[in-house]
C-alpha cells in the first residue's frame, strides 16, 4: 500500500517506544502534580476568605479559557527574562500541571458540592474538626462522582503531550518530527505515532471505566 | 519595555493574527458542527455499517491527540496525492477533531428526547427524516447546547496548534514576535489576554445567548 516500508518501521520502532516512556512519563508526572495543585486550587474556593476564592476562581478560568500551548511557552521562555532557567521537562511539567490541576479543581468542586448538605450537618454535630470532616466524610463520598472527570482527565493529560514536543522534551512527536527530518519520511513515523496513541489510550480508557466500577462498589454504590 | 510602547509597536500583527484565530475558529466550528451531526446520526442508525464507521472515526479522532492529526493531515496526506495547503489543514484537523467529540453530544442530546416525542411523529405520519429534522432535532439541540459551549472553548484553544504548521495566528505571531525581540512575558502575556478575551467575552456569551434563545423558541422559558 502506498509506499508503506515495514523495514523503516522496525527500524525507527525503538527509538519510538524509548519516546513512548517519555510520554507516559510526561502524563503521569502532569497528572500527580495535577491531582495535588487542582484540589489545592478546589479547597482555596471553599475557604471563607472572599478574596483568595475569587482570585483562585478567576485564576482557574483563566487557565482554562486559553491554550496550553501558549501556556508551555509563557512558562518556557518568561522564567530566563527574569534570570530563571528552567529545562523543557520543568516548565512543561509545570504548564501541564498547572493547566490539568484547573480542569481537575472544578472535578473536586463538582463531587465536593454533590455531597449533601445533612452529611456536613452530621460531621458538625459529632465535633469533627475541619480536617476530619473532610477526611472521613465528605472526601470518600465525593470521590465517587468526581472519579469519571479524572478518569477523562488521565487520558486527556495523555493527548496533551504531544504539545511538549514544541519546548523539546523528546516525547513521541518530537522524535517523530526529527525521525521524519533524517529519513525525509514522514509516513511512517507520524502513523506509527498515531496507532501507539490509540494502543495506549483506548485500553486505558477500558481500564478506567472498570476501576471506577470496582471504587464505586468498594465504597458499597 | 513597559507593555505600552511593546502594544504600540506590535500590535498591527498580533492584530492580524487575531484575524487569522478567529478564521480557523469559526471554519473549524463549521466543519466541526457537519461532522458532529453526520457522526451522531450515523451512531444511532440501525445499519451496522453506517454505525462501524461512525464508531471508528470517533475512536480514532479522540483516541489520538490534535496534533497528531494536525501532522498526519498537513505532511502524510501529500503522500497519497492529497495536497491541501496549510491554512486550510489547519481548520480540517481541527474541525474534524471536534467533530468527533460533538458526534458523543448529538448522540446524547438525541438520546435524550423522550420517546413519546418520537412515538407522536410516528402517529401523525412523519417520514424519518421529516421528524428527526422537525421534532427530535430541535429538542435535542437544546439539550445539548450547554456542553456544546465547553467543547466551542476547547476548539478556540486547539486552533493555537495551527501555528505548529505555520498558520499565521495569533499563537504563530506571538512566537514570531518573541523570536525576535526576547520580550517573552510582554508577547506571550498579551496573547493570553487576547485569547482569554475571545473565550469569555465573545464565545461564552453568544452560547449563552444561542442557549436562551433556543429555549425560548420551544417555548422551555
Amino acid at each position: 500500500m502506498f509506499d508503506w516500508k515495514w523495514d523503516f518501521v522496525w527500524e525507527i520502532l525503538p527509538r519510538l517506544l524509548v519516546a513512548t516512556g517519555n510520554t507516559l512519563l510526561a502524563a503521569g508526572a502532569g497528572y500527580a502534580i495535577a491531582l495535588v495543585l487542582g484540589l489545592v486550587f478546589a479547597l482555596a474556593q471553599r475557604t471563607p476568605y472572599r478574596a483568595l476564592t475569587f482570585v483562585v476562581r478567576e485564576f482557574v478560568e483563566f487557565i482554562r479559557s486559553t491554550p496550553l500551548l501558549l501556556q508551555i511557552f509563557f512558562v518556557f521562555y518568561v522564567g530566563p527574562q527574569f534570570g530563571l532557567r528552567l529545562s523543557p521537562w520543568t516548565s512543561g511539567m509545570i504548564a501541564i500541571g498547572l493547566h490539568y490541576a484547573c480542569y481537575l479543581s472544578e472535578v473536586y468542586r463538582g463531587g465536593i458540592e454533590s455531597v449533601p448538605r445533612g452529611q456536613w450537618e452530621a460531621a458538625t454535630a459529632l465535633n469533627m474538626t475541619i480536617t476530619q470532616k473532610y477526611r472521613r466524610v465528605i472526601i470518600p463520598q465525593a470521590i465517587p462522582t468526581a472519579l469519571s472527570g479524572m478518569g477523562n482527565y488521565l487520558v486527556g493529560i495523555l493527548k496533551d503531550t504531544p504539545m511538549l514536543s514544541v519546548i523539546g522534551v523528546a516525547e513521541l512527536i518530537h522524535v517523530a518530527n526529527s525521525i521524519g527530518s533524517e529519513h525525509y519520511r514522514f509516513l511512517e513515523p507520524i502513523t506509527m505515532v498515531g496507532i501507539i496513541f490509540l494502543a495506549i489510550s483506548l485500553p486505558a480508557a477500558g481500564l478506567i471505566r472498570l476501576f471506577e466500577g470496582r471504587v464505586r462498589r468498594k465504597l458499597g454504590l | 519595555m513597559i507593555i505600552f510602547d511593546f502594544l504600540a509597536q506590535y500590535w498591527p500583527r498580533l492584530l492580524s493574527g487575531t484575524g487569522v484565530t478567529i478564521a480557523q475558529f469559526f471554519l473549524a466550528a463549521v466543519l466541526g458542527i457537519a461532522i458532529s451531526l453526520a457522526m451522531g446520526l450515523m451512531k444511532l442508525s440501525q445499519n451496522r455499517i453506517l454505525r462501524g464507521a461512525a464508531i471508528t472515526y470517533i475512536e480514532i479522532f479522540r483516541g489520538t491527540s490534535l496534533l497528531v492529526q494536525l501532522y498526519w493531515i498537513f505532511f502524510v496526506l501529500p503522500l497519497f496525492g492529497v495536497s491541501i495547503d496549510k491554512f486550510t489543514a489547519g481548520y480540517v484537523a481541527v474541525g474534524m477533531n471536534i467533530g468527533a467529540y460533538g458526534a458523543e453530544l448529538v448522540r446524547g442530546g438525541i438520546l435524550s428526547v423522550p420517546r413519546g416525542q418520537w412515538e407522536a411523529a410516528l402517529a401523525i405520519n412523519m417520514s424519518p427524516a421529516r421528524r428527526m429534522w422537525r421534532i427530535i432535532l430541535p429538542q435535542a439541540l437544546v439539550n445539548m447546547l450547554p456542553p456544546w459551549g465547553n467543547l466551542m472553548i476547547e476548539l478556540l484553544k486547539g486552533t493555537a496548534l495551527v501555528s505548529l504548521i505555520s498558520v499565521a495566528d495569533l499563537m504563530f505571531q506571538a512566537k514570531q514576535i518573541n523570536g525576535s525581540t526576547f520580550l517573552s512575558a510582554q508577547v506571550f502575556g498579551t496573547a493570553l489576554v487576547i485569547y482569554y478575551i475571545l473565550a469569555r467575552f465573545l464565545v461564552t456569551p453568544f452560547m449563552r445567548w444561542l442557549e436562551r434563545a433556543m429555549a425560548r423558541k420551544l417555548g422551555k422559558v
